[in-house]
């Protein structure tokens, strides 16, 4: 995307992201304002990992060519309100990009009613393979990029004066594609919808209302994203223990957390931390299996402190 | 002790506990006798590249032999700084050089760490190395 908006960015353009995305949704985007010049603009949060929207407003202007957040945030849990954040960019003439690689497992997603100009979905976040993800993008918005690699089964016709391309989407789609990798994940969507969203959703917020009550019960623990609208991550630190340490000690109890910054290091920095535990559940996790993470944390921070 | 000595120690000691629990409450008791580091020596240029935790090393010569002191901000990293250290602090530089590191293997520790703090332990073998090899031609 961002070498695509190479040739539609001018010295002085202004291209927005928020202040909870993930590395991969910055560094591409700072990589395209040195090659045209534009600028970017960080959309800013609060204490509780909400983006603020009268900031946000107050960012926007005739400038603004595209703006760029997650859905939802994989550091911190909050669910942006994308809808509000697509139609105010709209207002000032701007494409929005949403990064859905954390929404797409727990939320339905509906492109047309967002009015989204672009939607993407990392297979391997949604039970499918590595390697392959999803793109959306309007139709007048695709026409008007141009390929972003040139190749083989991307063209119309070749000649060594002229080539002109294929009709969409192949003309984005040079070479040989991960064949494998876009059958499986098809697979992976259809199970997912025999799974069905709303049962997801709901079982889900269950689980977390049920994991942010224990965790919170034990001394000395702060979770890092406290919107009331969030997927179920809970990211966390026990005060005075290294966010690494209490990652061993569950790791050597069997138990799967992540720590670190989690490829989102002005999160960190907006708190002032080096990184957070991070528990993320999914519909296939328990409540049972909530229990004994609790008390793998209680035992981790009994041996740390 | 040679260092080879303090080596078979360190896994002799190991070797006693039956699970990993024991051993990281063992290396987390091993990391609160660590010699600390002063804090004016805690600067950017003495942390260890490559450890996910921060972690700060300074040698010093005291007649021929190389003293070290360390910290970390986590404590398990603490307790494998405080295992190297054990075994190389106060020994002549060229000794360290010299020195095996297969204890690490031999205590098991590699394989039960995770593989970014994995190469934060070879990163921090390294170092305490280099900082031989740098006393060592001042000797000369
Ligand atoms: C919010 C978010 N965006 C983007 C990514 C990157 O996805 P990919 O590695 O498929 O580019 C991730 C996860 O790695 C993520 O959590």
């Amino acid at each position: 995307m961002a070498n695509g908006f190479t040739s539609i960015l001018t010295k002085g353009d202004e291209l927005l992201v928020s202040a909870m995305e993930h590395h991969s949704n910055i560094v591409p985007w700072q990589m395209l304002c040195e090659r045209t010049g534009a600028i970017l603009k960080v959309i800013p949060m609060n204490h509780e990992g909400e983006l603020l929207i009268e900031e946000y407003t107050k960012l926007l202007s005739g400038n603004t060519k595209l703006v760029v957040c997650n859905h939802v945030s994989n550091a911190l849990g909050t669910i942006n309100p994308i809808e509000s954040i697509i139609s105010l960019a709209h207002e000032v003439g701007a494409a929005v990009l949403i990064d859905g690689a954390q929404a797409a497992p727990h939320i339905k997603i509906d492109v047309q009613k967002l009015n989204v100009d672009f939607y993407t979905v990392s297979a391997h976040k949604i039970c499918g393979p590595t390697g392959v993800g999803m793109l959306f993008g309007k139709e007048e918005w695709l026409t008007k990029l141009p390929p972003y690699q040139g190749g083989g089964e991307m063209i119309a016709e070749v000649t060594f004066e002229k080539t002109t391309y294929a009709e969409l989407p192949h003309k984005f789609e040079a070479g040989t594609p991960n064949i494998c990798g876009g059958i499986a994940f098809g697979a992976a969507l259809d199970y997912m919808n025999s799974v069905g969203f709303e049962a997801i959703a709901g079982y889900e917020k269950e689980l977390l209302e049920y994991a942010t009550k224990k965790l919170l019960a034990i001394e000395g623990l702060r979770i890092y994203g406290t919107s009331e609208h969030k997927t179920p991550v809970i990211s966390f630190n026990i005060e005075g223990i290294h966010p690494y340490d209490i990652g061993t000690i569950l790791d050597k109890l069997g138990i799967a957390v992540r720590t670190g910054h989690h490829c989102a290091q002005p999160v960190m920095d907006y708190f002032k931390i080096p990184g957070t535990v991070r528990a993320s559940f999914s519909f296939y996790n328990t409540r049972e299996e909530v229990d004994i993470l609790v008390e793998g944390v209680k035992k981790a921070k009994q041996m740390l402190s | 002790m040679k260092i080879e000595e303090i080596q078979d120690e360190i896994v002799e000691e190991f070797s006693m506990f039956d699970d990993w629990m024991q051993r990281y409450e063992y290396m987390i008791e091993l990391g609160k006798s660590l010699p600390l580091i002063e804090e004016q020596y805690k600067t950017e240029d003495n942390i260890i590249k490559g450890c996910q935790s921060k972690v700060w090393v300074h040698a010093e010569l005291k007649g021929d032999k190389l003293i070290f002191t360390a910290d970390s901000d986590a404590i398990i990293t603490k307790g494998i700084i405080a295992i190297l250290i054990r075994a190389f602090s106060n020994q002549k530089p060229m000794d360290i050089i010299e020195a095996n590191t297969d204890f690490i293997d031999k205590i098991g520790l590699k394989e039960h760490l995770s593989p970014t703090r994995a190469n934060g332990l070879v990163s921090m073998i390294k170092q305490l190395k280099l900082y031989a090899v740098a006393y060592q031609t001042q000797l000369n």
